[in-house]
C-alpha cells in the first residue's frame, strides 16, 4: 500500500509539473529539465573528453587509451598497454596534436602506468573524483580509442551506468589484480583499455581495464571493470618514482570461518609486521584500512588498494578482546620477483643476453616472445574463458629506441621503468627542503637540550665519533662508525641515536653525496592526515626512510631500520622554530614498536658550524 | 587494426549450452494476460528516484543461485529473485538445479539449502524455496507490463561476478520489442516460443539466467532468459520472458500440480508395471541427484523403436505426470500396468512431442 501511495503522488506531482512546463516552454515538447540534463551531459563529456589520450604505440600498430591527469601532462593508462608500447609512445588527443609521451612508473599487479606527455604545461585534465562515493546505478561513461578508431585524434564516448561496486577480480598469477574496481555496461571494447571512466559531472571514477568476454567473442558484453581512482590516488606517488612498484601482502592469509562466517587468520609469517603487531593464527579480523570486514574478498579488497610499506588500520578479536593496530603492509612479491616478472624474457641472441635485459624493461615484443602459456613470467594472463581478460591490442613490432629528443627525460637502472623521474623528485623534494634550511655547513657537533613531557632533563650530543644521550634513564652513547645496525641504545628506543646521527648526516651532506637514495613515493605517516614525500636511504645494512611534507617542505619524520625484518626507531618531528635562519623543530616524537618511547620538548639547539676535530 | 584475439575455444564452449538450451515446450501456453495492476497505471511517470535509489531498493529481492555444474562451459551458478516473504525464489529451469544441493545466497550474504518446489519445462521456470521469514520481495500480482521504447533495468549475478554479501551486477537499457520470440523460429534454440521483451542492454549472459527485469521503478516486469545464440550468425539474444506469460505455471506449481508425485502406499500398483526394458529403452547414466531422463540407446524393434522414439529425446512427462529425474520416471512407470498403452511427452530439439508407445507391441 505504500507504494501505491507513493506512486500515486509521484503521478500527481508529474502532471501538475507537466502542465507547468508545457505552459513555460510552448516551443519545446520536451521538458525543461530534461533540457537541462541534457545540456550538463554534453558538457560533463566535453570537458571530460579535453583530457582523453588515444596510445599509439612507436612503430608498431598496438595501443589503447589514457588520460590526462596533470597540466604537466602526467598521464594515466594500463600496465598492459604501456608495456607492450615500449618506453616511449605517441599520444593524440582531441586538439588534434600528437604528443610523445614516456614512461614514468608502473603498477604491474594493479594493472597502471604513469606516462608523461611532452610539450605542454598546460594540458587540459581531469577532475579526479572519489570512487568510494560511486553507487551502482550511477551514470557514467567511459572515453577511449576502442579498435584503435581514434586515427582522426577523435575518441569514442561510451555512455551506461555503474553496474557494481568493490568488485574483486582474481589476478592472473599475481599480477593485473583488480581489486576494489568498478563494474560497468559503458560499452569497453579493446583499445578502450587505460581510458578513463567518467561519473556524471565528468569526474575521473576509475581506469578502465577488462572486461567479462568469455565466449562471445572479445567484444563488449556489457561488463566492464575499471580500477577505482582511490587506489589509483594511493599508488600516484610511488608511480611518479619511476620505479617498478609493488602491492601489499599482510604476512598472512585469511579465510572464512564455515561455521559463523567470521573471516578468520589462518596462516600468518612470524617475520611479518602484522605478527609483531599482536596478529595470531585463528584471531578474527573485524575492520582493516577503515572498513568492516566480513568476507574475504572485503578483506582483498582492501589489500589490494595499498601499495607495498603502508601503514593500514587493522583490528582483530583475540579471545574475546579487540586490538586496534597500525599494520605496516609487506611487499606482494619478494626480492627481486617482480622486476623479473615485467621484465622480458632472455632474448635469444647471445649478445643481447650479455647486456642487461634492465635496459629494455618495457620493450617486449610479443612476436618475438610469444607468451607461453605455462610461463607465470608472461605478464598477459592466458584467454581463460572463465575470467574477465584485460583488453590489450598488441602491437606489432620489436621494441623500439628512444627518440634521439626524448633521450633526456629517459634513464635505465634496475628496478626501475624511468630512473630520471626518481632523481627528478628525489631533487625536488632536496631543493623544497633546502628552502626551509641549509645544513650544509653545520658539520660540527650538534648539541640538543631540552626535557621529555615527564619533565627531565635530556642532552643529545651528535658528533663525527659518538653520540650520546643523557636521559631520564641515564647515559647511553654509540659509535658511528662501527656497525650502526647492532647499536640500538638508549634501550626501548629501537636505535634513537643511530637514527639521529642518519639524520644529521642527511640535512649536512644530502642525498647525493648520503649513499644509496632514491624516491620511493608517498605514504602516510601516524598522525597526519596527508600523505609525505618518503626518501629511502641506506647505508651498510641500515635503511631509513625520511618524511617530507609536500607543501612546507619539511622533513616531518623519519624511520630507522638497523634490520628490515624488525620494527624501526620512529622519530617525529613537530614545532618548527627559527634558528639561525632554519626551521628546527622543537619536539620529537620517539616511537618503536607499539610504543610511545618519549616526547621531547627542546630548548636549545646547538648546531655547530666547523668540524670539531 | 590488429586483434589480439586468442580465445579461439568457442565451439567446444558452446557444444554442451545447446544440449542445454535444447528443452522445449509443446503447449504453446500462453496464459491470458492477466488483469492490468494498479501500478501499471504509473509506470510512465517520471520518477524523481534515481537509479541508484531504485536499485538499491530492488537488491534485496535478487538472490545467487549454486549448483550442478562447473564442468567445461556450463558454469554453476545462476540468477533468481524473492517472489513471497517465506522464501519463495522464481529462476530458471537448467541443469543448475539438476542437484538436491542447490544452495541460496541472499544480498545480505545469509546462505540456504534449496527445496526444489517445481518446475514447468514448457516455459522453462522453476520455484525454490529457502527456510526464512520476513524477506523483501516482489509481489508477482504487482508486475507491470512493458512496450518497446520503455526503459529497463537488469539484475542478475552474471559471470558469477557478486559473491556472498556482494549485491548482483545491474544493466541498463531499453525494450527494443515486445514480441514473439516464434517469430525468430529456426534461428534460436529454445523450446520457448512465447512472448518476450527483447532488450538492447547485454542481459542473458552467462549466470544471468533467472535474474529479475525491472522498469525504470524497480517494479518487476519479466525473468530475464537463457542464453540464446543465433545459429544463423553467431549473435546472442537479449531478451526476458513476461512475468505474465508465466503466471499460469507459477500457480501450477505453487498447487502442486508440477510436482512429481509421491510414492504413495496407498495408489494401488499392478502386479507386472511396465518398466524401460521392456519398453525397450535405456536412459543415461543416472549420476546426478536428478538426472534429465535423456534417452541414451534404444533397442531395435522394441515397442519405443516402433513408436519412434528417438536416442536424445528428453522424457518430460509421462501420462501427463512430469518427470523430473531418471527417478522420477522409473517410479510413474511403476504405476502403470504393461497392458496400458503409455503416452510420453518429450522434448526433440526445438520440438515438444507427444508419442505413444504400446508396451505389447
Amino acid at each position: 500500500m505504500k507504494r501505491f501511495s507513493a506512486g500515486f503522488s509521484f503521478a500527481m506531482t508529474a502532471s501538475l509539473l507537466a502542465a507547468f512546463f508545457v505552459q513555460s516552454a510552448p516551443a519545446a515538447d520536451v521538458f525543461e529539465s530534461v533540457l537541462n540534463a541534457e545540456k550538463q551531459r554534453i558538457a560533463a563529456i566535453a570537458k571530460a573528453k579535453s583530457t582523453a589520450v588515444s596510445v599509439f604505440a612507436n612503430g608498431g600498430q598496438g595501443g589503447g587509451s589514457g588520460v590526462v591527469i596533470t597540466p604537466d601532462g602526467y598521464a594515466l593508462t594500463n600496465y598492459h598497454v604501456a608495456k607492450p608500447a615500449g618506453n616511449t609512445m605517441s599520444c593524440s588527443m582531441p586538439d588534434g596534436v600528437l604528443y610523445d609521451a614516456v614512461i614514468v612508473g608502473i603498477d604491474p599487479t594493479g594493472d597502471v602506468a604513469l606516462i608523461k606527455l611532452m610539450g605542454r604545461d598546460d594540458f587540459p585534465c581531469a577532475e579526479l573524483g572519489d570512487s568510494d562515493k560511486v553507487r551502482t546505478g550511477d551514470w557514467c561513461f567511459a572515453v577511449g580509442n576502442p579498435f584503435l578508431l581514434a586515427t582522426d585524434f577523435q575518441p569514442t564516448v561510451t555512455y551506461g551506468i555503474v553496474s557494481g561496486v568493490h568488485r574483486y577480480q582474481y589476478p592472473a598469477g599475481t599480477l593485473l589484480e583488480y581489486a576494489d574496481c568498478l563494474q560497468t555496461d559503458a560499452s569497453i571494447n579493446p583499445g578502450n583499455s587505460g581510458g578513463p571512466l567518467f561519473n556524471a559531472d565528468g569526474q575521473l571514477i576509475g581506469i578502465n581495464g577488462r572486461g567479462s568476454f568469455e565466449k562471445r567473442g572479445r567484444v563488449n558484453v556489457g561488463v566492464g571493470y575499471a580500477i577505482s581512482i582511490n587506489q589509483i590516488k594511493h599508488f600516484m606517488g610511488d608511480l611518479r618514482s619511476g620505479r617498478i612498484v609493488d602491492h601489499a601482502t599482510l604476512g598472512a592469509t585469511v579465510s572464512t570461518d564455515e561455521e559463523d562466517g567470521k573471516v578468520v587468520v589462518t596462516n600468518i609469517s612470524e617475520s611479518s609486521d602484522a605478527y609483531r603487531r599482536g596478529l595470531r593464527y585463528g584471531d578474527e579480523i573485524t575492520n582493516f584500512g577503515g572498513r568492516a570486514i566480513r568476507t574475504v574478498n572485503e578483506f582483498k579488497n582492501v589489500l589490494g588498494i595499498y601499495p607495498k610499506g603502508w601503514r593500514v588500520p587493522l583490528t582483530f578479536m583475540q579471545e574475546g578482546e579487540k586490538h586496534d593496530v597500525l599494520v605496516r603492509l609487506a611487499g606482494l612479491h619478494a626480492g627481486d620477483e617482480l622486476f623479473k616478472k615485467v621484465e622480458p624474457p632472455a632474448a635469444p641472441q647471445p649478445e643481447k643476453k650479455e647486456a642487461p635485459k634492465k635496459d629494455q624493461p618495457e620493450g617486449e615484443s610479443p612476436e618475438k616472445d610469444p607468451p607461453k602459456p605455462d610461463d607465470d613470467k608472461t605478464p598477459m594472463p592466458k584467454p581463460d574463458s572463465k575470467k574477465p581478460m584485460p583488453i590489450p591490442l598488441p602491437r606489432v613490432g620489436g621494441p623500439q629506441p628512444i627518440p634521439a629528443h626524448l633521450a633526456q627525460y629517459f634513464k635505465t637502472r634496475p628496478g626501475y621503468t624511468n630512473f630520471y623521474f626518481n632523481e627528478l623528485n628525489r631533487d625536488r623534494i632536496w631543493n623544497n627542503f633546502q628552502a626551509t634550511g641549509d645544513y650544509s655547513a653545520c658539520t660540527g657537533t650538534w648539541r640538543i637540550v631540552g626535557k621529555t613531557i615527564a619533565g627531565t632533563d635530556v642532552e643529545i650530543v651528535l658528533a663525527d665519533d659518538k653520540a650520546t644521550a643523557s636521559m631520564a634513564g641515564g647515559e647511553s652513547l654509540v659509535n658511528p662508525n662501527d656497525d650502526l645496525g647492532n647499536q640500538l641504545d638508549p634501550v626501548g628506543s629501537g636505535g634513537l641515536l643511530v637514527a639521529l646521527h642518519l639524520w644529521k648526516r642527511m640535512l649536512t651532506i644530502g642525498p647525493q653525496k648520503f649513499g644509496d637514495v632514491y624516491y620511493l613515493g608517498t605514504g602516510p605517516i601516524p598522525a597526519q592526515s596527508e600523505l609525505v614525500d618518503i626518501l629511502v636511504a641506506t647505508v651498510g645494512v641500515v635503511e631509513s626512510r625520511f618524511f617530507f611534507d609536500p607543501q612546507s617542505g619539511r622533513m616531518v619524520g623519519l624511520e630507522m631500520y638497523p634490520d628490515l625484518d624488525v620494527d624501526p626507531c620512529e622519530i617525529y618531528f613537530g614545532e618548527f622554530k627559527d634558528v639561525d635562519g632554519r626551521q628546527v623543530p622543537h619536539r620529537l616524537e620517539i616511537r618503536f614498536g607499539n610504543d610511545v618511547f618519549a616526547v621531547l620538548q627542546l630548548s636549545e639547539f646547538d648546531l655547530e658550524m666547523a668540524a670539531s676535530k | 587494426m590488429s586483434r589480439g584475439d586468442n580465445l579461439g575455444e568457442k565451439s567446444n564452449v558452446n557444444l554442451p549450452l545447446a544440449t542445454v538450451l535444447s528443452r522445449r515446450s509443446l503447449f504453446a501456453v500462453v496464459a491470458a494476460l492477466a488483469a492490468l495492476l494498479g501500478g501499471l497505471l504509473f509506470e510512465r511517470v517520471a520518477s524523481a528516484a534515481s537509479y541508484a535509489d531504485v536499485i538499491e531498493s530492488v537488491q534485496p529481492k535478487i538472490v545467487k543461485i549454486y549448483g550442478a555444474g562447473g564442468v567445461q562451459g556450463l558454469e554453476a551458478y545462476q540468477s533468481g529473485f524473492l517472489v513471497s516473504g517465506e522464501g519463495h525464489i522464481l529462476t530458471s529451469w537448467s541443469y543448475v538445479l539438476d542437484t538436491d544441493f542447490v544452495s541460496v545466497t541472499l544480498n545480505d550474504g545469509r546462505k540456504f539449502q534449496a527445496e526444489f518446489l517445481g518446475h514447468d519445462p514448457r516455459v522453462e521456470i522453476a520455484l525454490l524455496k529457502i527456510d526464512a521469514v520476513e524477506l523483501p520481495y516482489f509481489n508477482l500480482d504487482d508486475s507491470v507490463e512493458l512496450q518497446g521504447g520503455d526503459r529497463v533495468l537488469a539484475f542478475s549475478n552474471l559471470y558469477g561476478v557478486a559473491t556472498g554479501n556482494e549485491s548482483a551486477s545491474v544493466l541498463h537499457g531499453t525494450v527494443s520489442a515486445a514480441s514473439d520470440l516464434a517469430a525468430r523460429r529456426g534461428a534460436f534454440e529454445t523450446p520457448y516460443h512465447g512472448p518476450v521483451y527483447v532488450l538492447d542492454a547485454m542481459t542473458n549472459n552467462p549466470g544471468a539466467a533467472g535474474g529479475a527485469l525491472t522498469n525504470r521503478q524497480g517494479q518487476l516486469a519479466g525473468i530475464l532468459g537463457k542464453e540464446l545464440r543465433n545459429s544463423l550468425n553467431n549473435t546472442w539474444l537479449n531478451y526476458a520472458i513476461p512475468v505474465a506469460s508465466l503466471a499460469q505455471s507459477i500457480d501450477d506449481i505453487r498447487a502442486g500440480k508440477l510436482i512429481p508425485r509421491e510414492p504413495d502406499e496407498n495408489r494401488a500398483k499392478p502386479i507386472e508395471p511396465v518398466t524401460l526394458a521392456i519398453l525397450g529403452i535405456t536412459l543415461v547414466p543416472d549420476v546426478l541427484d536428478r538426472t534429465p531422463p535423456f534417452i541414451d540407446r534404444i533397442r531395435p524393434d522394441s515397442p519405443a523403436d516402433k513408436a519412434k522414439l528417438r536416442v536424445d529425446d528428453l522424457i518430460l512427462f509421462v501420462d501427463d505426470h512430469i518427470a523430473s529425474s531418471c527417478k522420477t520416471l522409473r517410479d510413474e512407470l511403476s504405476y502403470i500396468d504393461r497392458i496400458n498403452i503409455i503416452r510420453f511427452t518429450i522434448q526433440r530439439g526445438q520440438e515438444l512431442v507427444d508419442i505413444e508407445v504400446d508396451p505389447s507391441n
